[in-house]
């Protein structure tokens, strides 16, 4: 029964969808601002049922009902509840029917809470919202049903890909996806504004807090990601320029142009088609995403089964789409007045620089990411672009993007100049004049992008905060303070990702119980080996106990484990945390004289690479809570005047 | 500056950053992307020294050979009548077996000896596989 009304609910949410659209294609063609009530009822009602329909769904995983052959494929009742619930989204359809939920749910919260948009704009949003609604329903009903049903119902489901199994599956993907199709609103209000030419300041200022929000949404849930498959995957890596990487990088990219961009536009009133531009390939790039995640063209844990139709209608939607919106854009752009005039020596000029270098690394990931497959689709010839290529090319544009990094914020609007700005940069550039002595002294061999990545790090961290410099630090604005956190995680985490790559110490080495070996700072003994059991795998569980000079031993227990449903061997690192860095081994394969292999890593400093991300997450949370009571207090201010 | 000037700075910035950043990709790409070769591509064509490959092909039965050390391995991968021997320091994916398909990152040595960073195995038949032809899966190959 409850299948059934899942996928009701989910028939009537794209007839609402269609109903949306359609009134509101009429209400803005025939000029009627006062349909703007019925549109937003219809935008509320609909996110409401799809959040509904996806509950049914998770209702469903929740029971282990197996007559529903999704449940029946990816489940099993035997798990954990935690990843039953989780797992309702680690599949196909479930994911898309995540996707979907909060395309309608991010529909319902502009329609509720969007209310310094120009009314016939944001008809126009909202039905563009549900434009990109449509199509995601009809993929989902027409290809990627997840209620359908299986007669007969199987005894008991085929069981969770282990490597999903982890409390990582209930965050990283539902965070990814806010942030990812959160942008959605972002690229509807650029069309809203396109339709009815309003491309203006308060345009910018309508648009910033949603923009703001789904990219605090997409940092964390890269970051999530990244620790994730840090931990997980045993390999001891934070970042591997895989594909499915690089499609929740490409959106946080435009996006991260984009929120720079938008404050040109709703402050200087400046950049004003750019931003308008950005706004669409922000979303366009996550539905470029979604497209190499579940099209199946990719091999990794993130692509379930596929079949081949599915790939060739998500490309369909994306042509219509993004060709769409481009086709909109080159129609009206000519009709956006130009917006102010800046001199090139301004915060304006720095955040142009920002938004060509972030498109610059954009290009750079896209064309890697994409040119293996059009080979592939071309010739036949497969071949792999990986960490080599993205290194050399995008870590070099990286730090001389750090570089603006440091000078924008010191520099001011519309005008400013050269000689005043070198003298507000004396702190950073003392800062990095320090850390290369100190550098040079300590490791003179760790390698080019480390050394810069050190260097530079402490020229941001400096230069963050000279912002604050000669204020008043409570009477600083919280979007200031935003930006300066939101910096600041930049340093931390460039200096983390430096400090892992310069000074990393690796030992592979085949032990038997008994011996000890140096890893860095550490003396790690292997203690013992036994056999262990959890609620659906068995393992082989080492003792290791790592001892720093004098002090009290640390006892890691990393595990080769062998799981149940479905039948698969899957490592368990085992990662202990102290102060300046972490010590990550994992238990390999017995040799055939008897050893055990191990493999361990002494990586200084890494953690700040995720600290650093949870604090440009912060950053961006401080700004969008700062700017919400800014424009209280100016409403206030209007309303008394 | 008037405005013309500058929206024609600012497009010549703009067109110079998308040409440099173009230059920068294929420049990479031609000498960074690794290219998939069988052990009957290596006998036709030997790659240029010290460039990234993928060896792909079966672990020839009764080949793998464990060293010392306990943690390097030695194996030939074949095809067809073709073998190619493979040397590789790390812990391989629990799917890596004799008669099985592997795929090999690394270099080809001046000795003919193929030294791998990095070694995929062929997904496992019986989990639900990306149904792709020759496609690979990065179960936990732990080799940097």
């Amino acid at each position: 029964m409850i299948a059934e009304a899942g996928l009701g609910l989910l028939w009537i949410a794209a007839a609402l969808a269609i109903m949306q659209l359609g009134l509101g294609w009429v209400a803005v063609a025939r000029g009627r601002d006062e349909q703007i009530s019925g549109v937003r009822a219809i935008a509320v009602a609909q996110g409401i049922l799809v959040t509904l329909s996806f509950l049914a769904l998770i209702l469903l995983f929740l029971r282990s009902d197996m007559s529903v052959a999704l449940v029946a494929a990816n489940s099993h009742s035997a798990k954990p509840w935690l990843y039953k619930f989780a797992g309702t989204w680690g599949n196909h359809e479930g994911s898309m029917l995540l996707w979907v939920t909060i395309l309608g749910a991010a529909g319902s919260a502009v329609a509720l809470f969007e209310r310094s948009l120009k009314a016939s704009t944001l008809i126009a949003t909202l039905a563009a919202q549900a434009a990109l609604s449509i199509g995601f329903y009809a993929f989902l009903l027409f290809s990627s049903n997840p209620f359908t049903r299986l007669v007969p119902a199987p005894a008991d489901g085929q069981g969770l890909n282990p490597l999903l199994q982890d409390p990582g599956l209930a965050f990283h993907p539902p965070t990814l996806y806010f942030g990812y199709v959160g942008m959605s609103v972002a690229f509807s209000f650029a069309v809203g504004a396109l339709v009815t030419r309003d491309v203006d300041p308060a345009f910018a200022r309508a648009m910033r807090p949603w923009v703001l929000g789904a990219w605090i949404f997409l940092t964390l849930g890269i970051t999530a990601g990244s620790y994730w498959a840090y931990y997980e995957l045993g390999w001891g890596g934070w970042w591997f320029w895989d594909p499915v990487e690089n499609a929740s990088l490409m959106p946080w990219l435009a996006t991260t142009a984009l929120l720079h961009s938008v404050t040109v536009l709703a402050t200087r009133d400046g950049l004003r088609a750019w931003t308008v531009m950005l706004a669409v390939v922000a979303f366009s790039m996550s539905m470029v995403g979604t497209f190499l995640v579940r099209s199946g063209i990719l091999t990794s844990v993130h692509s379930f089964a596929v079949d081949p139709t599915r790939g060739s209608f998500l490309l369909a939607l994306l042509a219509i789409y993004i060709g769409g919106a481009m086709t909109l854009f080159a129609l009206r752009i000519g009709t956006v007045r130009e917006g102010s005039q800046f001199d090139l020596v301004s915060r304006e000029g720095a955040l142009v620089v920002n938004n060509l270098l972030l498109s610059a690394i954009l290009g750079i990931v896209f064309v890697g990411t994409l040119y293996p497959l059009g080979v592939e689709a071309v010739t036949g010839e497969k071949l792999s672009v990986g960490p080599p290529y993205f290194n050399a090319t995008a870590g070099p544009i990286t730090l001389f993007l750090v570089l603006v990094m440091i000078a924008g914020p010191l520099m001011r609007w519309r005008r400013d100049r050269l000689a005043v700005v070198v003298q507000r940069l004396a702190i950073p550039i003392l800062a990095i004049a320090v850390a290369l002595l100190v550098l040079v002294l300590v490791s003179p061999d760790i390698g080019i992008l480390p050394f810069m990545g050190l260097l530079l790090a402490g020229g941001v961290a400096l230069g963050s905060l000279a912002p604050l410099w000669g204020r008043n630090l409570r009477r600083t604005p919280l979007f200031t303070w935003g930006m300066v956190v939101a910096h600041f995680g930049v340093a931390v985490s460039l200096a983390g990702m430096a400090s892992e790559t310069g000074f990393i110490k690796e030992v592979l080495i085949a032990s038997n119980v008994g011996e000890s070996h140096r890893v860095g700072p550490y003396d790690v003994k292997f203690a013992g080996l036994d056999p262990v059991a959890g609620p659906n795998w068995t393992a082989l569980e080492a003792t290791l106990e790592a001892r720093r000079g004098n002090g009290e031993p640390l006892i890691l227990k990393p595990q080769s484990r062998m799981f149940s449903n479905p039948p698969t061997e899957t490592n368990e690192a085992a990662i202990r945390t102290v102060l300046d860095g972490q010590l990550y081994l994992v238990l390999g394969k017995q040799e055939p004289s008897g050893r055990w292999q191990l493999r361990m890593w002494w990586k200084p400093f890494v953690t700040l690479i995720w600290l650093g991300g949870g604090m440009i997450a912060f950053g961006g949370f401080l700004a969008l809570v700062g700017r919400f009571r800014r424009d209280r207090l100016s409403g206030r201010g209007r309303a008394i005047a | 500056m008037k405005p013309k000037h500058q929206r024609l700075t600012l497009a010549v910035a703009a067109l110079a950053t998308v040409i440099g950043a173009g230059l920068l990709a294929v420049s990479a790409l031609s000498d960074r992307a690794a290219y998939f070769y069988s052990p009957a591509d290596l006998a036709k064509a030997k790659p240029a020294p010290d460039a990234a490959i993928r060896l792909g092909g079966m672990v020839a039965d009764k080949s793998i050979v464990h060293e010392a050390d306990g943690v390097t391995i030695r194996f030939v991968v074949e095809d067809g009548a073709f073998k190619t021997p493979v040397q590789f320091k790390g812990i391989v994916p629990d799917l890596f077996k004799e008669k099985s398909g592997v795929v090999a990152e690394g270099k080809l040595g001046a000795d003919g000896v193929f030294v791998a960073t990095n070694i995929l195995a062929k997904h496992d038949e019986n989990y639900k596989p990306p149904q792709m032809a020759g496609s690979e899966h990065k179960t936990e190959s732990l080799a940097r």
